[in-house]
């Protein structure tokens, strides 16, 4: 039962408050978009064991959504942020390599 | 026969006197005892039949790892079965049956399987059982139903109340042994909040019983001086019977306290949610048994839960007692039973030349101490009766016989690491001391990547008192800091006992056993698991430790291998020629012990068992009659059946008043959504399929929505209020969601689009006022002009009706003349009353939710969750008007170009019409010719919708069907459960007054 | 207004902690930048309350603002005020960008009052409500069983809670069953 800091009402808040809302930073493809890129945005996902970076609903509280960088084995959380960026802030950013080298971010700039 | 000692018992009180019964024969014991000694002191050592062989079964331990002594522990609404004896205490009145045989504890015919034994080998059910195929369900399975299972289910609701907690502490300290009592003495002083777990009622753990020097006291002078100077720390708190019974995600703990068994006020069981910075296990050992054939008889015992019997409970195990160990600690229990006055015949050492402190103590005691010798056998059929020695280098001949009626042995010991393994913490082998113990390196890890636990004491291997309180104190010293506590923690107390000579690791006894003696040699007694079961799983080809476990059963019963999992492992690497690390352990998971049903719901039972969501007119309702259903957490009226009436009458009576005169629906539930903001237009158009920001202020306009994935989500009548701001009606399981939907959007994807949201569902009460008489009723209320001319269909305005004030939408679900009026919640049931009061020349009755579905299918009007499954789309419901051309966009308009969607062989709605006027039964398929690859008889169609409509007097129903809407008039077939196929004409999804005149007017 | 009830109907547990139904509130929902200078004057002015900090609740009597969300507060005033202070909102906020709605009927309000208060809401909610962590003037948005709710304490005794109205019901029973059930000694003691 996770415990993740809402960057919005500045509370940490248990699993049991929350809405999990599946991989982060997803880009809409709307109408005009190829089928592949559709397909993608619909239903291909990384699922990854390590190091994912997640939707997240304050649900029973401030009812804000905000993104979450964490890894799905050791648990441990690089930061919460604001859910209206295109990326992980700079700071999350070092803070995975510093744990994880290798890692790099493939989303938008 | 065990019996109570005349003197001794520390835990007891002997001027308080219990009776309690055991199988109905009544039995008497004293304040302090659990219920396994006071069967002890009873002389009752046959306390059960294992699970396979049905075997005479003993107590073997004295706590949570006893696996032999469960039973069924009350009767009635406080029957549980299971309950282990060893860790209940007495209680007057008591009531206790033992499990798992029949007819009676001492005849049990099931004991037959012994003699068949060999031909119940490991992996026997999937040996047995695989083949043939139609004797499994008609002969294994009834069979093994009813053989399977210990203890009785209970048949009545259980009378005792429960309840949870939340709490939030710096350091939580899992065990109240001397190791747990010096963390929390350093984490208190150092001034972190603290919470202190101990399972048992007593503090101390084995200290107590042993008696190292602590601080240069006895060891029960510094556990109490230590407990009362906790008590004085402001920051710590400190429970007893309350185990720490699993260790999740960031320091997350479940405990389960036990608060008081019978008559007493109050939860019996309160489950603990703890939220830990961090966790310090303190949770002990325990003592592996020895295997030996025969070790399972009543009468063999842990050597450790020998000398608690006789110290804590002043219980003696038997008058002659042998010790058999390979290391030196069982020792102590020859010092126990001698001081004692019980006689130790032999203590019987696999090691060659022991010759510790402990071993010369007992030695000039006068004991008879005879080494590199072990058991061939134990003596007896439901009772020890004696021994035969043999070398341990040999393969059993017996060398020696020995009367005796208790075995104490000792294995040596295995730290209780399963609370620092739930969530992830790792072990490594010590081969020195041979047992598992945590890799302080390898901890489960927290939010911020660092260990959250932190072991202790025995749990992290340390067998001698000065260890175990350093360690205890460094834990907590420890964890105060990592969480953030300031103060300073002291120094740790120091300790002393005797010096021990090494273990020497003993899996099977003797070394050489042969396999009549592997095959008695039991590894698991509550699952009947012997050594030569494992060594054919590894023969068989089962290397990896969790496919053996499975195959043999190892470890799989309530006790969860407490006692056989290390013994097993051992054998296991053995047969494979593994060392034990290679092999590995299993999967330790929560919770420690079973915790009760009730604790984990907690106060959810009977009214509490889960909100059940009321309109404002719910106690009308209730007060009138209402068969109520469940409608998401709603419960609305299904029915208002009067005396007399059955609720199927009541429906019919309902549409007909309705359609003739005029009915009233509580459609409070309804989501409503206000919408607002310079934006608010925009994006309800990419919400719905629709367009609404082309609404004229005062108009309604029905809408769709869909999901990204093109699929018919939700529907509703929006409203437009001003200039910016929009009213939207969702379905009434739907408000939430589709709130939740609208924030996401705005929140995530058009964070710059000015638009707020707000559900004001619950601020309304929202009564339908529907049928022909609908005005006439609302003319009598009074009030705002409700004539077509000021308020025509499709429109809304707000005004006052008796007095209220009120927003009327002139829309209709019924394709009645209808009015949907809003109140103030508060002011609902006046509204309500009012107009029942203004309707009663009408004729007017309330209608509930089956009328409202019969008169909305009968108008071919679809609903969510009926016409719609999740794979429907709005084309499939020829509802391509609402799907707006001149947007660029929509959710859902890109998925509705994918080629699946745009695929003229999706079935459509349509009417049917069954030929003989019967009701077409709900879900029906609609037969096609031939079969699919599977030989299933291929489908054209479903019904979705299925009444019988009181207003045509015949079956209708909707469907969806292939090319259904180019098939008008032709006739399918539809299967039936209950007879031959059914069949039904296509006709037009609206069956009564197609031009919609009557809702317009 | 006369005919307008509050959903508990004036229910009352009594005992050591007693929950009661605290009657009719008026409340609205207000949504907007609380940055903005105009609408914090326009709530303090309505309720008499200083504008409250994140995370926070101020009041003044039966009047007070609570901090709900970065871009949300709800003001308490008394039930009969909600017309005014809606039309005064609209004017003092006119031209720019919020949303007002009155949630008065929608919600179901009762207070908590014991010396073991704490310990009663503590059995119910995943919040921690250690006297370090949570002290009178803080505002949670969490769950009380298996409901949304809002509570906050008004002194070191009292906590104030707000529901949805169709749950008040179910919130109400599960407080009383939970201070029925008697003391935990581990806040109460804290
Ligand atoms: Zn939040």
């Amino acid at each position: 039962m996770l415990m993740l800091h809402c960057p919005y009402c500045g509370q940490d808040v248990d699993e049991t408050d929350l809405h999990a809302g599946g991989e982060a930073h997803l880009k809409r493809f709307g109408p005009g978009s190829s089928d592949e890129d559709f397909e993608s945005y619909l239903f291909v996902r990384k699922n990854p064991k390590g190091i994912h970076v997640e939707r997240w609903r304050h649900a029973y509280g401030c009812g804000k959504w905000f993104l979450a960088a964490r890894s799905t084995v050791t648990l441990e959380v690089f930061g919460t942020y604001a859910a209206q960026t295109k990326s992980p802030p700079a700071d999350i950013q070092e803070k995975i390599r510093a744990v994880d080298p290798d890692w790099t971010w493939e989303g938008e700039a | 026969m065990s019996t109570r000692l005349s003197k001794g018992g520390r835990l007891i009180d002997r001027t308080k006197p219990l009776s309690f019964s055991f199988n109905g024969k009544q039995m008497r014991g004293y304040a302090g005892d659990t219920l396994a000694s006071a069967l002890l002191a009873n002389g009752q050592t046959l306390v059960g039949r294992s699970f396979k062989y049905h075997r005479a079964r003993g107590i073997v331990a004295s706590g949570a790892e006893e696996p032999n002594a469960l039973v069924n522990l009350g009767e009635g609404a406080k029957l549980e079965p299971n309950q282990r004896t060893t860790t209940t205490p007495l209680f007057d009145g008591l009531k206790a049956a033992s499990q798992n045989h029949w007819p009676t504890l001492e005849f049990d015919v099931g004991a037959i399987n012994t003699l068949l034994s060999r031909f119940l080998p490991a992996g026997f059910y999937y040996k047995m059982f695989i083949h043939p195929r139609p004797l499994w369900k008609h002969v294994y399975e009834p069979f093994i139903r009813k053989s399977a299972g210990l203890g009785k289910a209970p048949t009545e609701k259980d009378t005792d109340t429960y309840e949870h907690y939340n709490a939030h502490v710096d350091v939580l300290i899992i065990g109240g042994g001397i190791a747990g009592l010096s963390a929390a003495l350093a984490a208190g002083q150092a001034g972190a909040r603290v919470l202190l777990l101990e399972q048992t009622p007593v503090w101390g753990g084995r200290a107590a019983v042993d008696m190292p020097e602590i601080e240069g006291k006895p060891a029960t002078e510094w556990i109490s001086d230590t407990v009362a100077a906790l008590r004085g720390l402001p920051t710590v708190t400190m429970r007893t019977s309350c185990m720490g019974a699993g260790v999740y995600d960031h320091g997350y703990v479940l405990a389960y306290e036990h608060l008081h068994e019978g008559g007493k006020q109050g939860p019996r069981h309160r489950l603990w949610r703890i939220r830990a910075n961090q966790i310090v296990t303190a949770t002990g050992a325990i003592e592996r048994p020895l295997s030996f054939a025969a070790n399972d008889l009543p009468g063999v015992m842990l050597a450790s839960a020998v000398r608690d019997y006789v110290v804590n409970y002043g219980v003696s195990p038997g008058d002659r007692t042998v010790i058999v160990t390979n290391n030196d600690d069982a020792y102590r229990t020859a010092l126990v039973l001698h001081k004692s006055g019980l006689t130790v015949p032999m203590v019987v050492d696999a090691r060659a030349d022991p010759d510790g402190p402990l071993v010369r103590k007992v030695c000039e005691a006068g004991i008879a101490v005879r080494t590199g010798m072990g058991i061939a056998k134990v003596k007896g059929l439901r009772d020890v009766v004696g021994v035969a020695l043999c070398s341990m280098e040999g393969e059993g001949a017996v060398l020696e016989e020995l009367p005796c009626e208790c075995v104490a042995m000792s294995g040596g010991w295995s730290p209780i690491v399963h609370l620092w393994s739930h969530c992830g913490g790792k072990l490594n082998w010590d081969a020195e001391q041979a047992m598992f113990r945590p890799d302080p390196n390898r901890p489960p890890t927290g939010a911020d990547g660092k260990g959250f636990v932190i072991t202790a004491g025995t749990a992290n291997g340390h067998l001698f008192t000065s260890d175990v309180l350093t360690d205890g104190f460094t834990a907590g010293a420890g964890a105060a800091a990592q969480a953030g506590a300031k103060g300073k923690a002291g120094d740790a107390p120091e300790g002393f006992d005797e010096a021990q000579e090494p273990i020497q690791p003993v899996w099977m006894m003797p070394y050489g056993a042969k396999h009549k003696l592997r095959a008695k040699a039991w590894l698991d007694y509550q699952n009947d698991v012997k050594v030569s079961d494992v060594q054919l799983a590894a023969q068989e080809g089962f290397e990896s430790v969790e496919h053996a476990k499975r195959y043999t059963t190892l470890g799989m019963a309530t006790d969860q291998g407490k006692l056989s999992n290390i013994n097993g492992l051992a054998v296991l690497s053995n047969a494979l020629g593994s060392d034990i690390p290679d092999v590995g352990t299993t999967t330790f998971r929560p919770p420690y012990t079973p915790i009760s049903l009730g604790s984990i719901a907690g106060a959810a039972k009977d009214d509490l068992f889960q909100p059940i969501r009321k309109t404002p007119i719910y106690d009308w309702q209730a007060a009138n009659g209402a068969d109520f259903e469940p409608v998401g957490y709603w419960r609305r009226p299904y029915a208002f059946p009067r005396r007399e009436e059955t609720v199927h009458e009541a429906v019919h009576r309902e549409v007909k008043n309705t359609r003739e005169n005029v009915g009233l629906l509580d459609a409070s539930t309804l989501g409503k959504l206000i919408v607002s903001g310079p934006d608010a237009g925009k994006f309800l158009d990419m919400m719905y399929t629709n367009m609404m920001s082309s609404l004229p202020v005062g108009k309604c306009r029905y809408g769709l929505m869909c999901s990204e994935n093109g699929f018919l989500m939700d529907d509703g009548v929006v409203a437009r209020i001003n200039e910016d701001t929009w009213l939207c009606h969702t379905t009434s399981g739907g408000a939430d969601h589709i709130h939740g939907w609208m924030e996401d959007w705005l929140q995530c994807e058009w964070w710059d689009w000015k638009v707020y949201v707000a559900n004001v569902t619950e601020q309304y009460a929202q009564v339908a006022v529907v049928g022909p008489k609908a005005r006439k009723v609302l003319e009598a209320l009074g009030g705002m002009d409700v004539s077509k001319e000021a308020l025509p269909f499709m429109q809304w305005a707000d005004g006052t009706l008796g007095g209220i004030k009120v927003r009327v939408y002139r829309i209709s679900f019924s394709g009645e003349l209808s009015y949907e009026i809003a109140v103030d919640a508060s002011q609902g049931q006046a509204f309500w009353d009012a107009l029942m009061a203004a309707g009663e020349s009408h004729g007017i009755m309330p209608y509930g939710t089956e009328a409202l579905h019969i008169m909305r299918a009968e108008k071919g009007f679809i609903m969510i969750g009926d016409e719609t499954d999740g794979t429907v789309i709005p084309q499939d419901l020829n509802l391509n008007w609402a799907l707006s051309k001149k947007k660029d966009d929509y959710l859902g308009k890109r998925a509705h170009g994918r080629s699946h969607m745009d695929n003229p062989d999706r079935w459509k709605l349509v009417g049917l019409e069954t030929l003989d006027g019967s009701v077409l039964p709900d879900g029906a398929y609609g037969i096609a010719d031939g079969t699919n690859a599977n030989g299933q008889v291929n489908t054209q169609g479903r019904v979705t919708s299925t009444y019988h409509s009181p207003t045509l007097g015949r079956g209708i129903a909707m469907g969806l069907v292939h090319n259904g809407p180019d098939r008008m008039g032709d006739v399918i077939s539809f299967t039936n459960t209950h007879g031959d196929p059914i069949k039904a004409k296509i006709v037009s999804p609206v069956f009564y007054d197609p031009d919609g005149e009557k809702q317009n007017v | 207004m006369s005919n307008a009830v509050s959903v508990l109907g004036g229910k009352v547990a009594e005992g050591p902690v007693a929950v009661r139904d605290a009657g009719l509130r008026g409340m609205i929902t207000l949504r907007g930048d609380l940055s903005d200078q105009k609408l914090q004057e326009v709530c303090t002015k309505l309720t008499g309350a200083t504008f409250p900090a994140k995370g926070q609740v101020t009041s003044a009597g039966e009047n007070g603002i609570c901090w709900m969300s970065p871009d949300e507060l709800l003001l308490l005033v008394s039930y009969g005020a909600v017309g005014e202070a809606l039309e005064e909102i609209g004017k003092a906020l006119s031209g720019t960008h919020h949303l007002a709605a009155n949630v008065s009927d929608a919600r179901g309000m009762m207070t908590v009052a014991g010396a073991d208060a704490r310990d009663v809401v503590a059995k119910l909610t995943p919040v921690d409500l250690h006297p370090d962590s949570f002290g009178v003037g803080e505002l949670r948005r969490t769950r009380l069983g298996q409901v949304a709710a809002a509570f906050w304490m008004s002194d070191e005794t009292t906590f104030n809670v707000i529901c949805f109205r169709s749950v008040a019901q179910y919130t109400f029973d599960l407080l009383a069953t939970s201070a029925l059930a008697g003391p935990v000694d581990y806040l109460s003691q804290a």
